[in-house]
């Protein structure tokens, strides 16, 4: 198995809250994360294709239709926008989990469109402390 | 008698960087031909790579380690270092006169000559650093084990 990764970064805002619940059970779910004025992170993205080397171009997908794909798809959606107003997020609180299984999805398809190549795998950091990994592991 | 439950496994990794020139060419292209599917990385640069080598196996009952990890490093200096640092991947070896030396080529290149110097039963993978934006990873999958 080959697979290749990129390292992509985006900035956003979050608020961790369940409108269903109280002001007082979100805060006591999510700490200082339900600040209701929002904070944010800087948020470092890893996606993971896996398929195929094209003997043409000698790469499993072009860097450069890769960069496209997860400009389109996340960074220019996501990045410098607060997550909570976006569709993705409607019924879903935006926590790191929540993001990356978005992410997941947006990019699935999208990379499966490419000849030979699938998703392997999403990684997100949130801080350099906490990071979070769906699909396939290591 | 009792039987002695079996270890579990660990993996371990470790890493080298080398530095090489290379550019990218498919020689049954034109130079023109070759600027325009490969870009700026058809003219002659270079890479910082970052190599981690990963093994998976039981630590040794008494030596406690699944393998020296002065000899991993020997056969690192030998398969790759002497192979690769401070070299022209077009020029100095013989793997890309065919294909252009992608991340992808030249870590399927590193997996085959760790592969096949390795501990069959350790080598787990590697992970290629072209940067910091941008890796290779090569691992057996379990249909190629069974192949």
């Amino acid at each position: 198995m080959i697979a290749l990764t990129r390292r992509y970064r985006f900035p956003a805002a979050h608020v961790l809250s369940h409108p269903a619940l109280s002001v007082a059970d979100n805060a006591r779910i999510y700490g200082k994360c339900a600040n209701p004025a929002g904070h944010g992170h800087d948020y470092g993205l890893e996606v993971t294709v896996a398929g195929e080397i094209d003997p043409a171009t000698g790469q499993i997908i072009e860097r450069e239709r890769l960069d496209a794909l997860v400009a389109q798809r996340v960074l220019d959606r996501f990045g410098h926008c607060l997550l909570n107003d976006d569709p993705a997020f409607a019924s879903r609180v935006p926590t790191a989990e929540n993001i990356a299984l978005a992410i997941e999805a947006l990019l699935g398809p999208a990379v499966a469109s490419q000849p030979g190549a699938r998703l392997l795998r999403v990684r997100l950091e949130e801080t350099r402390k906490n990071s979070f990994e769906t699909g396939e592991p290591r | 008698m009792l039987e002695k439950p079996p270890l579990p496994h660990v993996r371990l990794t470790r890493a080298v960087e080398f530095s090489t020139s290379l550019r990218y060419c498919n020689p049954d292209l034109s130079e023109a031909e070759n600027r325009v599917r490969f870009g700026r990385k058809a003219s002659h640069h270079g890479h910082n790579y970052r190599l981690e080598v990963t093994l998976s196996g039981e630590p040794d009952a008494t030596t406690g380690m699944v393998i020296d990890l002065k000899d991993l490093q020997d056969v690192i200096d030998r398969e790759v270092m002497t192979r690769f640092d401070h070299r022209d991947l077009n020029r100095d070896t013989p793997y890309f006169e065919k294909e252009p030396p992608t991340p992808e080529n030249l870590a399927r290149v590193i997996d085959r000559v760790l592969r096949a110097a390795l501990p069959s039963g350790l080598y787990h993978g590697i992970r290629l650093y072209e940067d910091a934006d941008t890796f290779v990873e090569v691992t057996a999958s379990p249909a190629e084990h069974a192949t």
